[in-house]
C-alpha cells in the first residue's frame, strides 16, 4: 500500500481554492493550448505540395448529393433502385430454396417419419409445425437479405449514409429530434433491434428516447418480403407485366417513405408532449468518400448481418411454428383454437379493412414478422376449407402464382385488404426482439410499453380511417 | 522522401505475419492490454479487426462503435487484449463516449495505447493525441489513411511527428493491411519496454496556470507515488471535473499505477 502524505480532502480543497484564483475561462484556455500545440505540430509535419483533385471531386459529389434540390429525390431514387434490385434479384434464388425445402425435403421428411412409425402428432408438430415454419422463413428471407445488406453496406462504406443524415438533419431538428436519428433510422431499415442499439450515438436522453420509440417506423427487413408479395400480387398485378416490377418497387418505397414521414410526425408529437425539451446541436462530419472493398464488404455483410438476423428469425420461427400447429390441431367443441380466435376477431378485422385470419396472424407473428403471410395462408385453408391445396391443417406452406391468387380470393382479399395489411405491417408493434432490446436500452417498462403500444393504436386508427374512406369512395 | 507504403519489414523473413495469431474473442488470459483511441471514423475498428481477426462492423460514418469492443491477439509469444474505444475528438468534455474512453485510459490501465490518427486531418486528430499523451506515456501513434492523404496531395513526415511528440509513429493504410506488421512490432516493443516512449509534454498546458498545477501535482505525487499522470489529474481537478474529484475522494485514483506488466488478475472498468 502507498503511504499517504496528502489527504484526499486536502487535495480537493486545495484544488477548489486554486480554481477560484485562475478565472472562469480556464477550460477554454486549456482547450486553446491543446489546439495551439496541435496546430504547431501539424504545421511542421504536413506539407501540401500536390494538387488536391480528389478533395475537389468529393466536394463536387457532395454538392449534388446534399443539395437542397437534388439531395432528397436522389436519395429516394437510389433506395428505389436498391429495393428494385432486391425484389427482382431475390425471386429466382427464393424459388430454388422453396423447391429444395418444400418440394424435395418436406415429402422426404414426412415419408421418413412415417416409415419409422412416428406418431402423427409428433411428426405433425416437428415437421409440419417447426420444420415448415423454419424452411419458410429461410427461403423467403435469405435471398432478399443476401442482396439488400451487401448493397446497403457498400453504400455505407462508400460514405453515403452521413450524407443521408445531412439531408434529413434539418427536418429532424424541426421535429424536435436529433439529427443523428437519421443514422439510427437507416440502421432500422435493416433491423429495428439494431437501430435501437445504434441510438447510443445520441447523447441527450430525451432525443435518444424519441429515436428509440420511432425506430419501428423504419420498415425493417422482416417486413418487406410481405410488402413485396402484396405489392406484386395486388398492385403490380393491376398493371401490364413490363412495368409491374417497377410499380411494385414504387409501392414498397412508398410504404418506406410513409414510415419516414411518420417518424417525423411522431418525433414532433413526442417532443411537444411527453418528451419536451431543447434540440441539442451537434456537428456531423461528412467523411471522405472511400471506395468500398467489394468482396470484403460482401463477405462481412453476409456473415455478420445476414446470417445473424436470419439465425434470430429462425430461433423465433421455431416456437411460432409449434404454436401455429398446436392451435390448429387442438380443438374445443369440435373447432380448433385458431378457428375460434379467427371467428372472434373477424368483425373487428373487417372494420379495419382486414379480417380475423390476418389479425390472428399478426398476433402469432409477434416474435417474427416474417411468418405473417405463411400463417395467413395456413389459416385461410383451415377456416375456408379452400379446395385443391393438398395440405393438412396447421401446415405452413407456400403457394405460387395462381395458387397464391386463389388463396387470397378464398380468404376474401381485395385490393383494400392488401393495402390495409401493408399499412398495418408498417404501423404495428415492434417484434418481440425489438421490444426486449428497447427494454434493455431504456431500462424502463413505461417507455417500452409506449414504444410497443403507440404504433398499434396508430395502426388501428389509420387502417380504420382508410377502410371507411375506401368503402365510401368505392361505393 | 519515402513514406513506407511498403516497408522492408514486410519482405524480411524474420518478421512475417505468421507471428501474429489472431485470437478473436478469446480474451481469457493475456500479458498486456492494448487500447485503441482516436477520433470518430479514422479506422480504429479497421485496425482492431486487423489485429484481432474479429469483424467488428466498420462503416464509413462517425460514431458506429457505440460499445467498447474487446478482442485478443498473440504476437511474438505474448498475448494481448485489445480494446476498441468509442471515437472521440477530445477527453476534456463530459459526453458519454468521452467518459468511456477517458475512464478506460485512466482506470483500465492499458499497457499500450494506440492513438489512430487520420492523416488527412492531422491537426484536429492531434488534439486528441496530445490529450492522451497527458494521461499515459506508453502511446503508439498509428498514422492511418496515408493512402488517402497521398491521393489528397499531402506529404506527411512521420518521423518528424515521432520526434515532435516523443512516441513511435507507424504510417498505415489499415484497410489494405499496410503497416499492420510494423504496428505489431511497435506495440510489442512498447509493451515489453524495448521501445522507450518519452512523450514531450507540450508547453501549452503549463503556460496558463503553472504555479497551481505544480502545487497540486506535488500533492498528488506525495499521496499517490505510482500515479503515472499526476499532472493531468491536477489539471482535471483545477478544471473541476466531477468524475476525477470523485476518484480522488474515494481513492480509486490511487489504484492507477504505471505498471509494465498488467497480468491476468487485472480488472478493467
Amino acid at each position: 500500500m502507498t503511504q499517504k502524505t496528502a489527504h484526499p480532502e486536502e487535495i480537493l480543497s486545495t484544488a477548489r481554492a486554486l480554481r477560484a484564483t485562475i478565472g472562469q475561462d480556464f477550460h477554454e484556455r486549456l482547450m486553446e493550448d491543446v489546439f495551439t500545440d496541435a496546430a504547431r505540430v501539424a504545421d511542421r509535419v504536413v506539407r501540401r505540395p500536390g494538387q488536391i483533385k480528389t478533395v475537389d471531386l468529393d466536394r463536387k459529389v457532395d454538392r449534388i448529393v446534399t443539395s437542397k434540390v437534388w439531395g432528397l429525390p436522389l436519395m429516394v431514387l437510389l433506395f428505389a433502385v436498391v429495393f428494385w434490385l432486391t425484389i427482382v434479384g431475390a425471386n429466382t434464388p427464393s424459388g430454388w430454396l422453396e423447391t429444395f425445402f418444400l418440394d424435395l425435403a418436406y415429402p422426404f421428411l414426412r415419408d421418413g417419419a412415417a416409415s419409422i412409425g412416428m406418431p402423427w402428432w409428433l411428426s405433425g408438430f416437428l415437421i409440419d409445425g417447426v420444420y415448415l415454419a423454419t424452411a419458410w422463413v429461410v427461403s423467403v428471407m435469405l435471398p432478399p437479405m443476401a442482396i439488400f445488406f451487401p448493397m446497403f453496406t457498400l453504400l455505407e462504406d462508400f460514405g453515403y449514409l452521413p450524407r443521408v443524415a445531412f439531408n434529413l438533419d434539418s427536418t429532424f431538428r424541426k421535429s424536435g429530434a436529433h439529427g443523428k436519428q437519421a443514422l439510427t433510422m437507416m440502421m432500422g431499415f435493416g433491423c429495428n433491434a439494431a437501430g435501437v442499439v445504434a441510438t447510443r450515438v445520441i447523447d441527450s436522453p430525451r432525443e435518444r428516447l424519441i429515436a428509440i420509440i420511432t425506430n419501428n417506423f423504419a420498415l425493417c427487413n422482416g417486413r418487406w418480403p410481405m410488402q413485396i408479395l402484396l405489392a406484386t400480387v395486388f398492385l403490380g398485378g393491376l398493371f401490364p407485366a413490363y412495368i409491374a416490377g417497377l410499380v411494385s418497387a414504387a409501392a414498397v418505397v412508398g410504404v418506406a417513405v410513409l414510415g419516414v414521414l411518420l417518424t417525423f410526425i411522431v418525433s414532433w408529437a413526442l417532443s411537444r408532449s411527453v418528451l419536451k425539451g431543447e434540440v441539442s446541436t451537434f456537428s456531423l462530419e461528412l467523411p471522405a468518400y472511400r471506395p468500398p472493398r467489394l468482396w470484403q464488404t460482401i463477405y462481412t455483410s453476409l456473415i455478420d448481418r445476414t446470417l445473424i438476423i436470419l439465425g434470430r428469425a429462425v430461433i423465433f420461427a421455431i416456437p411460432a411454428g409449434a404454436v401455429i400447429w398446436l392451435s390448429s390441431n387442438i380443438t374445443i367443441g369440435g373447432t380448433s383454437i385458431a378457428a375460434h380466435l379467427v371467428t372472434f376477431l373477424e368483425p373487428f378485422g373487417l372494420l379495419i379493412g382486414m379480417n380475423g385470419v390476418i389479425l390472428v396472424a399478426f398476433l402469432v407473428a409477434i416474435p417474427a414478422n416474417e411468418i405473417i403471410i405463411p400463417t395467413v395462408f395456413m389459416l385461410t385453408v383451415l377456416v375456408t376449407g379452400a379446395e385443391g391445396i393438398g395440405y393438412d391443417p396447421g401446415v405452413l406452406f407456400e403457394a405460387e402464382g395462381a395458387a397464391v391468387k386463389n388463396l387470397f380470393a378464398a380468404g376474401g382479399w381485395t385490393v383494400l385488404t392488401a393495402v390495409s395489411v401493408m399499412l398495418f405491417s408498417l404501423i404495428h408493434n415492434p417484434c418481440s426482439t425489438t421490444i426486449y432490446t428497447i427494454f434493455k436500452e431504456t431500462r424502463s417498462g413505461k417507455w417500452t410499453a409506449l414504444a410497443a403500444l403507440l404504433p398499434v393504436v396508430m395502426g388501428l386508427a389509420i387502417t380504420f380511417v382508410v377502410a371507411q374512406i375506401w368503402r365510401v369512395v368505392a361505393a | 522522401m519515402n513514406h513506407h507504403v511498403t516497408s522492408n519489414c514486410e519482405v524480411c523473413p524474420v518478421n512475417r505475419s505468421e507471428h501474429l495469431r489472431r485470437l478473436g474473442l478469446d480474451v481469457t488470459e493475456f500479458d498486456f492490454i492494448v487500447a485503441l483511441a482516436g477520433n470518430p471514423n479514422v479506422g480504429k475498428s479497421t485496425v482492431f479487426n486487423a489485429l484481432t481477426g474479429l469483424r467488428q462492423h466498420t462503416g464509413n460514418w462517425p460514431g458506429k462503435t457505440v460499445v467498447r469492443a474487446e478482442g485478443a491477439f498473440a504476437f511474438s509469444g505474448k498475448r494481448f487484449k485489445a480494446v476498441d474505444l468509442p471515437g472521440t475528438y477530445s477527453l476534456l468534455s463530459t459526453s458519454v463516449d468521452e467518459e468511456i474512453a477517458r475512464d478506460f485510459l485512466l482506470f483500465g490501465r492499458p499497457d499500450v495505447t494506440i492513438v489512430v490518427l487520420d492523416a488527412t486531418r492531422l491537426e484536429r486528430n492531434l488534439n486528441l493525441a496530445i490529450q492522451v499523451l497527458e494521461i499515459t506515456d506508453r502511446v503508439v501513434l498509428a498514422l492511418n489513411l496515408i493512402d488517402e492523404a497521398k491521393r489528397h496531395g499531402l506529404e506527411l513526415d512521420d518521423r518528424g511527428l515521432g520526434r515532435e511528440l516523443g512516441v513511435p509513429v507507424v504510417p498505415m493504410a489499415a484497410r489494405n493491411g499496410v503497416g499492420v506488421n510494423e504496428l505489431l512490432q511497435t506495440i510489442a516493443g512498447v509493451a515489453d519496454g524495448s521501445i522507450a516512449c518519452r512523450p514531450r509534454r507540450l508547453a501549452g498546458t503549463s503556460r496558463s496556470v503553472t504555479g497551481g498545477v505544480d502545487k497540486l501535482e506535488k500533492m498528488l505525487i506525495s499521496a499517490y507515488p505510482h500515479l503515472p499522470s499526476a499532472r493531468w489529474v491536477a489539471l482535471r481537478l483545477l478544471d473541476g471535473d466531477p468524475a476525477i474529484e470523485e476518484a480522488v475522494r474515494n481513492g480509486t485514483i490511487g489504484t492507477i499505477r504505471a505498471e509494465s506488466n498488467a497480468i491476468a488478475n487485472t480488472t478493467t472498468v
